[in-house]
């Protein structure tokens, strides 16, 4: 069976005929995404097709206009901000494509800020953070500042940020997207890595085929729904 | 001397394995296929003839024969002339490529010119291709050298660039609908 054509079974994480605009621009008109325990799902298409807003909708971030989010059997929808807010910090790792991290916290505050804003032990919070950098080999970062770090550096720091709750959805939007060939190959490779180890389910948005090459799944996105496909 | 270049590219893959040390055809088509994993394995015969080739041309000797139980074989070394071969053909640059040759692009633009609906041949060799690319991504990972990788990604780059070339054709063939309708 190809990538393409296995639907997701028994999904952690479902989203289904999501529909999203912002202003007078429908982003998405109907698309869906699903992504089972641990499995690794790679939301592909044109600029412009909706991938990150589906993605964005899936983590909780977006609310759509219609349509259903599902996690875990639990809707989204029924969720008041306050549960959002902690879905997101404890189940969800969220990984962009520059980084996003606070300019004036170092990166051990950064990678512990996830844990801070939950009310974890401060001791615990910075020993799990210099761990998860020392995961990344990013542990001489530890002290350093974003401006001071490289595209990469930024990237794996983040990463650190986004797996320090062990989540069970990472989400990643065009993570490699900023990083030279070699450096982006070792950010996808601790992603997949991290997610097969944790048995994370891992949604990436990517224009790079390298990377939807790394999923188990693809997913095509085209106009703001999913790409029919054509048999003959 | 850039057509015999031209000519011999298998050929001087084997002057470049019998440079490290001479070797029989059995060794030289080993070495060739672990070095080029992602390219097709070479056939005995095609090795042997290229030897052969390559002893006629002087750029390779016999340095040694033996015979123990099973079928004889033969040693071949790299004569200077082959270093030098070697020397030219490794500085020499290679034209582009044909891609206007290339099957995938044959049956695309000839199903275009039918006047038929490609979305369906595109998407299942998009599918295809990503299978392909995702066998090789997952070798390169466990692969043992950078020597290995760079081979790889040599192969993966080809695809990737593939990959690029029928989106647009997708792209294209719709917008093609699009206007015809």
């Amino acid at each position: 069976m190809s990538l393409s054509e296995r639907s997701g079974s028994a999904a952690l994480l479902d989203a289904q005929a999501i529909r999203k605009s912002f202003g007078r621009t429908d982003a998405l008109q109907g698309a869906s995404m699903s992504v089972a325990a641990g499995e690794i799902v790679a939301i592909t298409g044109p600029s412009g097709s909706g991938k990150s807003t589906l993605l964005l909708c899936a983590a909780g971030v977006l609310r759509p206009e219609s349509g259903r989010v599902t996690y875990d059997g639990q809707l989204l929808d029924d969720l008041g901000e306050a549960e959002r807010s902690r879905l997101r910090r404890r189940d969800f790792g969220l990984v962009l494509q520059f980084g996003q991290l606070v300019p004036e916290l170092t990166a051990a505050q950064n990678v512990a800020l996830p844990l801070l804003l939950d009310r974890h032990d401060k001791a615990a919070s910075f020993a799990a953070a210099r761990s998860w950098l020392e995961r990344l080999d990013a542990d001489e970062l530890a002290d350093a500042r974003p401006g001071e770090m490289s595209g990469g550096e930024s990237q794996r720091v983040a990463i650190a940020r986004a797996l320090v709750s062990g989540p069970r959805v990472i989400f990643a939007d065009e993570p490699t997207g900023a990083l030279d060939t070699v450096n982006g190959e070792r950010v996808l490779q601790v992603l997949l890595d991290v997610a097969r180890e944790t048995a994370a389910s891992l949604v990436l948005v990517t224009h790079d085929n390298r990377v939807a090459a790394s999923a188990d799944r693809e997913i095509v996105l085209r106009d703001g729904c999913n790409e029919q496909r054509v048999d003959v | 001397m850039l057509c015999i270049v031209g000519r011999m590219a298998i050929g001087h893959v084997l002057l470049g394995i019998l440079e490290r040390r001479p070797a029989h055809g059995y060794d030289v088509k080993r070495i060739h296929d672990e070095r080029f994993p992602s390219a097709k394995p070479l056939a005995y015969g095609q090795v042997y003839a290229a030897l052969a080739k390559l002893a006629k041309d002087g750029l390779v000797e016999v340095a040694e024969t033996h015979q123990e139980g099973g079928p004889e074989r033969t040693t071949y070394a790299i004569t200077p002339a082959g270093v030098e071969s070697l020397r030219a053909w490794l500085g020499a640059t290679e034209s582009a490529g044909p891609y206007a040759a290339d099957e995938l692009v044959r049956k695309t633009v000839t199903s275009l010119l039918r006047g038929s609906d490609a979305t369906a041949f595109l998407q299942r060799q998009r599918i295809t291709h990503l299978a392909v690319m995702r066998d090789l991504v997952a070798a390169r990972a466990e692969a043992p050298s950078a020597a290995v990788s760079i081979a790889i990604d040599h192969t993966i780059s080809h695809l990737d660039a593939d990959l690029r070339w029928l989106e647009t054709a997708a792209e294209r063939a719709a917008a093609d609908r699009t206007r015809s309708a």
